[in-house]
């Protein structure tokens, strides 16, 4: 409980509202696709599918976090995302020449991921996976966030980043999947909207609905509650008013 | 008249809905001036925006989902010998 508290007093001050200005918070694009210039990518993609393959790994250098990401936003623990990233790259180098200019490249390697990540699930469940995230049960936009009417001053210091660390590791694996996938994508790697969308395959209205469920849901579970809501040894936080 | 009907004709459940896309910038300006106007005066939605606002500053960071140590060398030494056996 601890690590709950002293990340509640993180989240509170005014020092750390500083040190991440909503620059750094939000840009305009997928945060790796400055690593390596427009040109260089696509003079290795082709000088790649003309038969240089061991120039695969330069090209894909700058995007293995993003694919990890997207694996893991899929599958949800570290060795399964890291295992379907790398047969997602493997894949990649075999497909290459079925990449198309049109397309941006990191893109297509987080759908091949995604793709990836999704098999794997559906053979380990069987088709479970699906029925879960594909159900009837649509419960988008019908999540309302805890009720905290005030933040409680904790010391900083309580904090160790290690345990900022894992509490919001903890907070996105306990993310239903498909608002995990939004979440890693859009609020993680940085793809806009419309890249969301189309490495999901699903509506950019799906993506905002699933994106404002899956932040309050991130905000409730990182944030502890106000007006003794929140108590030590207490797993869950008790709703003050009635939204 | 029409200035403050419309800043108090917004109400906290259309607030959340739309925290989001305010979030985003995907929203217009007459809507952004209502919730500012509304997230203003009321304590709870304030709290829910300032939280969602910290908890993606958190998120932004790039210390959540990190590689997991090795990862590189292992992808470079499976490429090299996928390539190698081809």
């Amino acid at each position: 409980m601890r690590t709950v508290r002293g990340l509640h007093a993180v989240l509170k001050t005014k020092r750390f509202r500083l040190l991440y200005t909503e620059q750094a918070v939000r840009p305009n694009c997928m945060s790796v696709t400055a690593t390596i210039p427009n040109s260089r990518e696509t003079d290795l993609i082709a000088r790649i599918k003309a038969g240089d393959r061991a120039l695969f790994y330069e090209l894909i250098q700058p995007y293995q976090r993003s694919v990890y990401a997207a694996a893991f936003s899929v599958l949800g623990n570290p060795t399964d995302a890291e295992d379907a990233a790398q047969e997602a790259f493997l894949k990649a180098l075999t497909h290459i020449g079925q990449f198309r200019a049109e397309a941006k490249f990191s893109t297509w390697l987080v759908q091949i991921a995604l793709n990836e990540a999704r098999l794997r699930i559906r053979k380990e469940r069987k088709g479970l996976y699906s029925s879960m995230d594909e159900g009837a049960q649509d419960d988008e936009g019908e999540y309302f966030p805890i009720d905290y009417a005030d933040w409680r001053e904790i010391p900083s210091e309580a904090l160790q980043r290690k345990e900022l660390k894992e509490a919001l590791q903890r907070a996105v694996q306990s993310l239903k999947p498909k608002y995990r996938e939004v979440l890693v994508l859009r609020d993680i790697e940085h793809l806009n909207i419309a890249e969301t969308a189309e490495a999901l395959d699903i509506t950019e209205a799906a993506v905002k609905t699933r994106l404002l469920r899956a932040r309050l849901m991130m905000r409730d579970a990182l944030a502890p509650g106000f007006d003794g809501s929140w108590s030590v040894g207490t797993p869950t936080y008790k709703k003050i008013r009635p939204f | 008249m029409p200035d403050d009907y419309s800043i108090f004709e917004i109400d906290c459940e259309h607030v959340i809905l739309q925290i989001s896309n305010y979030i985003d910038g995907e929203i217009d300006a007459n809507l952004r001036a209502r919730m500012e106007a509304h997230v203003r005066g009321c304590k709870h939605c304030s709290a829910i925006l300032d939280g969602t606002n910290n908890t993606l500053r958190l998120l932004a960071d790039g210390k959540t989902l990190e590689l997991p140590p090795g990862f590189s060398e292992r992808l470079r030494l499976r490429l090299a010998a996928h390539i190698n056996h081809k």
